[in-house]
């Protein structure tokens, strides 16, 4: 815990002195990121629309990460997801309020399921590398949302890349008490959905036996295998269910906001979603609190991207991955050469060799 | 038939050269790296930045060299990053290539910015400042340094013992700590080298995500071809088939809708890993430091 912040405060000036090469002053930047995610409720909203997604892929990426596999592919997952919302919602337009959003957000979270399904199996079965089947899934995705929603239900009264609006009954504006607070921004009721996944995910990593098994396969193997887990079916499983859990990204930008899918919606919600894991320790209560600085800091950057000469929004990938590379190097410091040199850490008669 | 002889023709045996060139490089890149005992997700980012930095050497100095040296420059200074975290401070090597290129995708519009004024890419090279043909012989000629060093010279087998057993390196007197620092610089070399054919080469300037996941085909290609310098050659050019079929096809009606075509290569390396031709067994180090 204490090394993930100390990785996150050296992230964070490692980054911010990196924009005095471009002219900026730090500070300045500093106040500019601050003030983009809290200054007004709109800002917040806006800031706390992202952490919503952001906490599904954190959760995501999270959950595979417990499991002992890298899934970097919660981009794809979350694209088929929202692409199966979008569809259902333009194909069938008459379904009925209550039934609508549930319906397009199950197909959604199946299809996301779907895309985490096939690097799961292929993993445990094939033993094809998660890493780079995920990546290509997301490329696949890509073309599958850019063919679906250009060639099948293209909205022909807009100049932009995007699909028709969804039938009226999938909106989630009727229940959204979210929304009413943050007038004018996306943010909506998913952000509660988005809460609630976590303390479900919580419980279930830590309080079930099915969490157990599932975290006992990701740390060993053998050991596992040898106590009666199946690990191969755990990890086929894991993917599956971090593949829904980017799913849920569908419910927050295509029902809870736009109505619509529009092609590059996602400023790489699934690979912030990684940074948003790490610095979690992929604990899903901790994704929570990772993900809204991650969300402060996507708005952020979008601000600094108007606000200043030289900086542009893509700004934030800089930060996140320095965040990821300082944290994941934080955490794996070896400290004992500190205690080796503070002499009165040492307690009479122990040598070095003890302490190894 | 009349499709199947519009397909291989001439130019279309160049225009696989052509897009097997990027991915020889990168995957003999990531053979350096992975043979070592080092897991390479980077490639992508070291490509970029190879890319980029070529692109604005060439534009800088009008020559195509100086911009390939250049470009190769800038995917060692990327691997060197990645080596600090992967190999001192012993992060996981997953996480920190993922990282290295999420660094190199927010870099790139970053310095676009402030050398050119654009946001993610540089301005258009003129035809002198640009390869017709040169790094495809590279390509092949590194290719074929590479199929010597692994085979036949001490360095090949210290490179694979560093993945295979790195205790026995260490009792014969070597440094693995070393050894994989030099592997991992070369491997940025090539794979910078790799980014600069595509800005060079292949297309006439850097644009943002110009890679589009050749350096995870790259890596499939590696794993493909068996961690071994020939078959991943090999799988290069199989790779690189699918992709000039690929781009073919899109100028003949075949009534695919051309996202389908774009998904191929994607679906292809998919079943390759999968080994429905064959497994392959990494190094037995890999990943483990």
């Amino acid at each position: 815990m204490i090394r993930s912040l100390i990785g996150l405060f050296v992230g964070l000036a490692i980054s911010l002195s990196i924009v005095a090469f471009a002219g900026e002053n730090p500070f300045s930047v500093f106040m500019i990121l601050i003030r983009s995610a809290f200054g007004s409720p709109y800002d917040l909203g806006l800031a706390l629309f992202y952490t919503t997604s952001l906490i599904f892929t954190g959760l995501s990426v999270s959950l595979a990460f417990q499991a002992g596999l890298f899934n970097i592919g919660a981009e794809g997952q979350l694209t088929v997801a929202a692409l199966a919302a979008a569809a259902t919602g333009v194909l069938l337009p008459e379904v009925p309020s209550p039934w609508a959003p549930l319906l397009a957000t199950t197909l959604g979270i199946s299809a996301g399921a779907l895309w985490g399904f096939i690097p799961g199996w292929l993993k445990s079965r094939r033993g094809s590398h998660e890493v780079i089947v995920t990546m290509m899934m997301n490329f696949i995705a890509a073309a599958l949302a850019s063919y679906v929603v250009l060639d099948l239900i293209k909205n022909p009264e807009s100049q932009n890349p995007e699909s028709k609006i969804l039938g009226p009954g999938y909106l989630l504006k009727d229940y959204d008490f979210v929304q009413k607070f943050f007038v004018d921004s996306p943010a909506n009721l998913s952000l509660i959905l988005a809460l609630a996944l976590s303390v479900l995910i919580y419980f279930f990593l830590y309080k079930t036996i099915w969490g157990y098994e599932l975290r006992a396969s990701g740390q060993n193997e053998v050991a596992s295998e040898m106590a009666g887990i199946s690990s191969k079916r755990w990890k086929t499983l894991a993917m599956t269910i971090a593949g829904a859990l980017a799913g849920f990204v569908c419910v927050n930008e295509i029902l809870g906001s736009s109505g619509r899918y529009k092609i590059g919606f996602s400023p790489e919600y699934g690979f912030v979603g990684i940074a948003v894991a790490l610095l979690a320790r992929s604990h899903p209560l901790g994704v929570i609190a990772s993900a809204f600085l991650f969300g402060a800091l996507q708005k952020g950057a979008s601000d600094l991207d108007i606000e200043t000469a030289t900086i542009t929004k893509d700004f934030a990938r800089i930060i996140q991955a320095i965040l990821i590379f300082s944290v994941a190097g934080a955490t794996l410091i070896d400290f004992s050469w500190i205690r080796q040199k503070c002499f009165f850490w040492k307690k009479k008669g122990v040598t070095d060799a003890n302490f190894e | 038939m009349q499709i199947l002889s519009e397909i291989f023709s001439f130019y279309f045996l160049l225009s696989l050269l052509r897009g097997a060139t990027p991915l020889i490089f990168a995957s003999m890149a990531g053979l350096f790296s992975e043979r070592s005992g080092l897991v390479q997700i980077g490639l992508e980012g070291m490509m970029l930045m190879g890319a980029l930095f070529a692109a604005a050497g060439a534009l800088a100095t009008h020559s195509p060299w100086m911009g390939f040296i250049l470009g190769g420059g800038a995917g060692l200074i990327a691997a060197a990053i990645y080596g600090f975290f992967a190999i001192e401070l012993k992060s996981d090597q997953v996480v920190t290539g993922t990282a290295l290129n999420l660094l190199a995708i927010g870099f790139a519009p970053f310095v676009t910015k402030i050398l050119y004024d654009s946001t993610g890419s540089t301005p258009g090279l003129d035809l002198s400042s640009r390869f017709s043909f040169e790094p495809i012989l590279i390509a092949l000629l590194v290719s074929g340094v590479i199929y010597y060093l692994y085979h036949r010279s001490q360095l090949g087998i210290v490179l694979q013992f560093c993945g295979e057993e790195p205790a026995a390196v260490e009792t014969a007197g070597y440094s693995v700590r070393s050894w994989r620092w030099i592997f991992i610089l070369v491997c940025g070399f090539l794979a910078g080298l790799g980014g600069a054919s595509l800005s060079l080469f292949l297309a006439s300037s850097y644009s943002p995500m110009m890679t589009a996941g050749r350096g995870f085909i790259a890596l499939a290609a590696l794993i493909f071809g068996k961690w071994k310098p020939l078959p991943t050659l090999m799988a290069c050019l199989f790779f690189a088939t699918i992709e000039a079929i690929q781009i073919r096809l899109q100028g003949v009606d075949t009534g695919i809708p051309v996202p389908w075509m774009q998904a191929l290569p994607y679906v292809i390396t998919i079943v390759a890993l999968a080994g429905f031709f064959g497994r392959s067994q990494a190094p037995k180090a890999l990943g483990k430091i």
